[in-house]
């Protein structure tokens, strides 16, 4: 109803981690143009809302473009559950947002937080390719949730990987090693920090200190995802600014987390209830 | 004998559709269409025709009414207007054709918004009249943006002859129609129908297209489109610039009405989008956006939903039937009051600061200028706030297209009469080129600008 219907199927889907999947979903005109830095607005279904998720890697010749998705809601949870390869996905936008900024710039080093690590890969490999120094720096809470660990190194100069339980041998937060390097005085010209916020914010808060210019990748919650509803308003610099049209990436020495986190729990409330209505439905489904 | 009075349109008592999604006027019976139509003096002159953007026959179609021709007098109608049974219910008639109406010099004028609503819903029982779509020309128009700007001028150049494909960025059609307005004032199935009509015409749309991200105008030109119509509307949320306004509890309209209209958070949990509304809710603006706001979290449960508007009541931008209604649902007035900061409490919102207006002289809007009197700053608590005081351009195509004129607003420049933009073979029309408006405005801008692009397509095929 109401115009054609994309037909955004899933070409393959695998599991990265517990709750944490890898879809590579037909898409080719976004294939097509997407850079890193850029993301999706997708939706599962008719009654679905409009999820945003970073581009992790495009394939021209197959139309393919690769998301991670962490399930940690109803939506992202129904994704893992009920859609396979080979079946269909309802709506795909994109891309949206600015592309990263990559250039020549020397010696970078990009973090990466839990998920963070998806969106942050791309922009390893094309820093890479544009010929800096890339130290990457790649963390979760425990091992298992760690991913990408070999598409990382395959992209750096040199890899530190951490846990915050040590379950990998190397126990401590991304802004550990980050200090450690910065603190060494190698002369690193920018830093890429993404992930949950508050790992963006102590990220920010260490390259401040050395004066490196810092870029986050901002998650806020949106609708459209192309300047419309004003949601994912950040406050950089004292400017409000639009995650989805002016950012997603923004400087993060002037980012205010603070408010981000506020804002990105506003519907936790709603968010709970959804999952625990959810879940109970799938039970229910399951017993039938 | 002439009657004095417009036939009244039932609708449902506001004590009950305060707390419901359902639309509020019913509409006319058969009966009760040809009643009002035999108010129509027939004049001569039909200054109402003049007063319609797109010029629909409507003494025509109202004699059809009068004599029971239903099915031609919708035909006659959508010969000018590929949306009837939204305009009928959307159009400012007082101020358009109505506001014109040789009758309302003396008496009320003919109710013609309601006539045109009645045989655009007559024909959604009956059978569909699908327009005439003229023999293929060979040439092919992108329209960008399936709003009412961009489905209009779909529409007519369709019916001329040519292959349009209509590109939309949302998940949906329809624009303002469907993320904007309410269910209770345009329920979405109208809308849906509207679209299939022109799906039926053999208009293409293809819905989740970002133009400016997936691919440029340029591009769309070099890829075989002999012309482009911009009609992307005026979709950026304007904020008031004062403290506090990212805390949670503040919304856009635009946030707000999307969340509930095109995303059905109305029916949260059963559909996945959330929406919040507390108990007390302020909704700053005095346009129809601001009364489809403050209406629309009324019916979400807000207990007191309160308008908060700078100017005074005559100043209020919003169409009459709409403050109407918001009053007559239990909407508050906060006149000539304007909101100076939101506070907020852990982050969110719990009151606000306002200052009380006086009216000074007239400004450029050729409105009583609103001047703050000092020392009357008071602050109320309240638990969400909605800023509904108007859209700027859409950024996308304008911050996308190489050598498109804009103005200092940012809107595209554009020739009102034929939609040229400093930009061959690229039209645009709607908000995006005047700003925030109205439906008919911008469909009598698509409209105008397919009669152009007509003649510029014939004009390149010598």
């Amino acid at each position: 109803m109401g115009g054609v219907e994309g037909v955004y199927k899933i070409l393959k889907k695998r599991t990265l981690g517990p709750e944490i999947r890898e879809y590579v979903v037909e898409a080719p005109d976004v294939a097509r143009v997407a850079k890193a830095g850029q993301f999706i607005v997708l939706r599962l279904h008719e009654r679905g809302e409009r999820i945003p998720l970073t581009i992790v890697e495009c394939d021209p010749q197959s139309g393919g473009v690769t998301l991670v998705v962490q399930e940690v809601g109803k939506s992202t949870r129904e994704m893992g559950d009920r859609f396979h390869e080979g079946d269909t996905i309802l709506d795909l936008a994109g891309p949206l947002g600015e592309p990263s900024e990559i250039e020549s710039y020397g010696t970078v080093v990009c973090v990466g937080g839990g998920l963070g690590i998806a969106p942050l890969y791309p922009i390893a490999r094309d820093l890479k390719r544009a010929g800096n120094t890339v130290i990457g720096i790649i963390g979760a809470r425990s091992e298992e949730l760690l991913f990408y660990e070999d598409r990382m190194s395959a992209v750096c100069d040199e890899l530190r990987v951490m846990t915050d339980d040590g379950s990998n041998g190397n126990k401590g937060f991304v802004s550990d090693p980050l200090r450690e390097i910065l603190a060494s005085g190698r002369e690193v010209e920018r830093v890429w920090a993404i992930g949950p916020a508050i790992m963006m914010k102590v990220c920010s808060e260490v390259t401040r200190e050395f004066g490196v210019p810092t870029i986050v990748s901002l998650n806020s919650v949106m609708i459209d995802g192309t300047g419309m509803c004003g949601g994912c308003r950040v406050n950089v610099g004292g400017v409000a600014k639009f995650a989805c049209v002016d950012g997603p990436e923004f400087d993060g020495h002037r980012v205010d987390f603070d408010l981000l986190m506020l804002r990105q729990g506003y519907y936790a409330e709603e968010e709970a209830c959804a999952l625990e209505r959810y879940v109970k439905g799938s039970a229910e489904g399951a017993a039938t | 004998m002439i009657v004095e009075k417009q036939t009244p349109m039932r609708e449902q008592a506001p004590d009950v559709r305060g707390r419901n999604f359902d639309e509020v006027p019913f509409g006319y019976s058969e009966d009760e269409a040809v009643f009002e139509a035999e108010r129509c003096l027939q004049c001569k002159a039909a200054p109402c025709v003049g007063g319609c953007p797109v010029g629909i026959d409507i003494p025509g179609f109202i004699e059809d009414v009068k004599h029971r021709r239903f099915a031609e007098a919708i035909a006659r109608i959508k010969r000018d207007n590929a949306l009837p049974a939204v305009c009928g219910r959307v159009c400012p008639q007082e101020n358009q054709c109505q506001g014109v109406c040789a009758l309302g010099v003396r008496f009320e004028p003919v109710a013609i918004g309601r006539l045109e609503r009645f045989c655009a819903d007559w024909e959604a029982e009956h059978e569909p009249c699908c327009p005439d779509v003229g023999p293929d020309t060979g040439k092919r128009v992108a329209v960008i943006g399936a709003g009412p700007a961009g489905l209009t001028a779909a529409g007519e150049l369709r019916k001329l002859g040519h292959a349009v494909t209509v590109f939309e960025l949302l998940h949906e059609a329809g624009g303002v129609l469907m993320y904007g307005i309410p269910e209770f004032r345009l329920p979405k199935a109208i809308v849906r129908r509207e679209i299939d009509t022109l799906c039926r015409m053999g208009v293409v749309i293809e819905v989740n297209k970002v133009v400016g991200r997936v691919c440029t105008v340029d591009e769309l030109l070099a890829s075989g489109y002999d012309a482009v119509f911009i009609g992307t509307g005026a979709g950026l949320p304007r904020f008031l610039g004062i403290p506090g306004e990212n805390l949670n509890g503040v919304y856009s309209a635009n946030e707000f009405l999307t969340r509930t209209n095109l995303m059905s958070a109305y029916r949260f949990p059963e559909y996945d989008t959330p929406i919040k509304v507390g108990k007390r809710v302020v909704t700053v603006g005095g346009g129809n956006v601001a009364m489809d706001s403050s209406r629309t979290a009324l019916r979400l449960g807000a207990k007191e939903s309160i308008i908060v508007y700078r100017r005074g009541e005559e100043e209020i931008p919003a169409r009459a039937e709409e403050v109407h209604h918001a009053r007559e649902e239990g909407i508050q007035f906060r006149l000539l009051t304007d909101p100076i900061e939101f506070i907020g409490e852990d982050g969110r919102l719990r009151a606000v600061r306002c200052l009380r207006m006086d009216l000074g002289a007239p400004d450029e809007s050729g409105r009583r200028r609103p001047v703050p009197i000092e020392g009357s700053e008071f602050e109320f608590e309240i638990d969400n706030a909605i800023i509904a005081i108007g859209n700027g351009p859409h950024p996308l195509i304008p911050q996308t297209t190489k050598d498109l004129d804009l103005n200092r607003r940012g809107n595209i420049v554009a020739d009102p009469e034929t939609g040229q933009t400093s930009k061959a073979g690229v039209f645009a029309g709607g908000d995006i080129v005047t700003g925030a408006a109205t439906v008919i405005e911008a469909m009598g801008a698509g409209k105008r600008a397919a009669a152009a692009i007509d003649a510029f397509l014939k004009g390149s095929a010598r």
